[in-house]
């Protein structure tokens, strides 16, 4: 796509070379933004809406354009497989969101306790963020594999008892994708907290200790109230993250044992690109749209008010 | 969209030089669309000898021998049978069971013609058995292995044996390792006379004029003997052309070569299921999914799985 060409050509004619400077400055940034814009309509927005229409369609390997309905929605909706994906997407989305906010929470708590190295420490918990999810995964695949890992290292110590074999274990495999997740992005949920820590007025804090609170009803009645922005952007970037997670399932499990660690993001794959279902593959990635729909609608509608209000 | 390679192929003579399975595959509304480039058998069984020497058993020509001999092989201290639980292995091992299982017949009935009185039956049932029983055999952490981390378990003497298709020399080879004195080589326990096939081909698309004239210069050249010889020489597979001389070839291959052609004439060469050559990708995928997940769930019964793959055949249709 290129941006459309009355918007490119220059504001010709002769004279006026003044005004024809003023309109140029005025069309400068939407010029400058029209090739973006265009892309992003292109490519995000109308791929979507191919997918969509892709999804009412038999598409087996290649697209095909002979309409069956919701057929393909039925027929996800008869699939094993599907539901294992999407209970899964539950079990993980929500302990993932849970247990990183939590500790989030409370490492930022911890650091804002005006310690000593703390910019060292920071970093110590922000790097996990840093690497990919496949460098993760590919880490807790070795540190979890009964035979190699922890499991291993703890026998070699001589409790000959200690099992800790999730990783191969289909009903709690699901739990490993957890573990991995929260390693990697709890730090980066600490720092969205302390900043918000260090944004809370003193004031108020000596305020409450003046009125005699006690440090964990300060924090409980005062500090964490306060936080309520920063737990609903946390909540929005891990809840998406949860959703779209495809590599850390690749690299920690395969999607096993079995399909017990599937999760929609890889069931779409597998399905529209291993299995020849175009078909059946894009009714689950619609699915999965409406599912961050669901969260993004709520947070941009609630952002959009809190704007005009304030 | 494919375009066809008829007139190659009369000159050349592929209906005499391809056995008629392989032709078959290669044929779309009975017009060649494809060169075979290779054959991989996929029901071997890999062993270290050492390993068997010291456990005192002999490569297992039967199913039952193979639990006796796995049996052996772990209180010899070994892990008797290495394999990777991902869904493609597992489909590998089974189709291989099922083979013995049933014979050649039956594994055409079920996993080529998906015929539902086969794939809901007793045989069924049995081989689905029979197949979760090897999981004793293997070691707890194989799940998400890739299998060539399976193949060095046997070159390393860690494990036994492992069932997997005939790419499995490469790694061997790789390994410094000679067919038949540092690694053995058998058809998988009860398939001696069925030959499971995976052939690699280049399928061609249809385009005009001189790129048609290459085109079917290519097609011609990939069936000469040359390339056959030196393409599979690299990739432990044998040639598509069962008339070719395969001294240059090690035992493993010379054997498969036999097998081919022995099972081309009396019917026990079969497309494999698990790698894509006997159903479409949607139907291999939900045997697939029925496959690894019976093959993992610790309470699914076989009825019930044999039941599934019914309804996978059928949802596919």
């Amino acid at each position: 796509m290129s941006p459309s060409p009355s918007m490119a050509r220059p504001a010709d004619g002769p004279g006026a070379r003044r005004s024809r400077a003023g309109t140029l400055h005025a069309w400068l940034p939407k010029l400058v933004l029209a090739p973006s814009v265009a892309i992003s309509l292109f490519f995000v927005y109308g791929f979507m809406l191919w997918t969509f229409i892709l999804s009412l369609t038999n598409s087996r390997m290649l697209p095909s354009y002979e309409f069956v309905g919701f057929a393909q929605y039925a027929r996800l909706m008869t699939n094993d497989r599907w539901w294992v994906a999407s209970s899964n997407l539950v079990v993980f989305g929500g302990l993932f969101v849970a247990i990183c906010l939590v500790l989030g929470l409370l490492l930022a708590i911890l650091l804002d306790q005006r310690i000593r190295q703390e910019g060292a420490l920071r970093t110590v918990y922000l790097y996990p963020m840093a690497l990919s999810f496949i460098v993760t995964g590919v880490v807790w695949k070795w540190l979890l594999n009964p035979g190699l890992g922890i499991q291993a290292m703890v026998r070699g110590w001589g409790f000959e008892e200690f099992r800790f074999d999730w990783l191969v274990d289909p009903d709690m495999a699901v739990y490993t994708l957890v573990i991995a997740a929260v390693w990697q992005a709890s730090g980066f949920v600490m720092a969205l907290f302390l900043a918000g820590l260090r944004g809370i007025d003193d004031s108020i804090l000596k305020a409450a200790q003046l009125d005699g609170a006690s440090l964990p009803r300060v924090y409980w009645r005062v500090v964490i109230p306060c936080l309520r922005p920063v737990v609903f952007s946390a909540v929005m970037i891990l809840s998406h993250i949860a959703i779209k997670s495809f590599d850390l399932v690749v690299a920690l499990t395969g999607g096993g044992p079995g399909y017990a660690t599937d999760l929609p993001a890889t069931f779409m794959y597998t399905h529209a690109f291993t299995r020849a279902q175009v078909g059946l593959g894009s009714a689950s990635a619609m699915l999965m749209l409406g599912g961050v729909l669901a969260i993004l609608i709520p947070y941009l509608y609630s952002e959009l008010r809190s704007r005009r209000h304030g | 969209m494919l375009g066809e390679l008829d007139e190659v192929a009369e000159a050349e003579g592929w209906d005499e030089l391809l056995p008629p399975t392989v032709a078959d595959v290669m044929r779309y509304d009975g017009s060649y669309v494809a060169v075979p480039v290779n054959v991989h058998r996929v029901n071997w069984l890999w062993a270290n000898p050492e390993v068997l020497d010291e456990a005192g058993v002999e490569m297992p020509t039967t199913l039952d021998e193979l639990f006796e001999a796995g049996e052996a092989i772990r209180e010899a201290g070994y892990i008797p049978l290495a394999h990777g639980g991902q869904a493609w292995q597992d489909a590998t091992v089974f189709e291989s069971v099922l083979l013995a299982t049933g014979g050649t017949e039956f594994y055409q009935q079920a996993l080529v013609d998906l015929d539902e009185a086969a794939l809901g039956g007793e045989t069924m049932v049995e081989a689905l058995e029979t197949f979760k029983r090897l999981r004793e055999l293997m070691d707890d952490d194989m799940s998400g292995r890739d299998w060539n981390i399976a193949t060095s378990m046997v070159i390393e003497g860690d494990a036994g044996m492992q069932l997997m298709g005939d790419w499995a020399k490469g790694e061997f080879t790789a390994a410094g390792l000679t067919a038949g004195e540092d690694y053995l080589c058998a058809a998988a326990p009860g398939t001696q006379d069925a030959f499971t096939f995976n052939i690699d081909s280049l399928a061609m698309f249809r385009v005009e004029g001189e790129e048609r004239e290459a085109q079917q210069a290519l097609a011609r050249l990939a069936l000469e003997p040359t390339f056959q010889e030196a393409f599979n020489l690299a990739k432990g597979s044998i040639p598509a052309r069962p008339d070719l001389d395969m001294s240059e070839f090690d035992p493993c291959a010379r054997q498969s070569l036999e097998d081919f052609q022995h099972t081309a004439d009396a019917g026990g060469l079969v497309p494999s299921m698990a790698h894509g050559m006997a159903v479409r990708a949607d139907v291999q995928g939900a045997l697939f999914d029925v496959v690894t997940n019976y093959f993992n769930s610790r309470d699914m019964a076989a009825e019930e799985a044999a039941e599934r793959m019914v309804n996978a055949a059928q949802a596919a249709l």
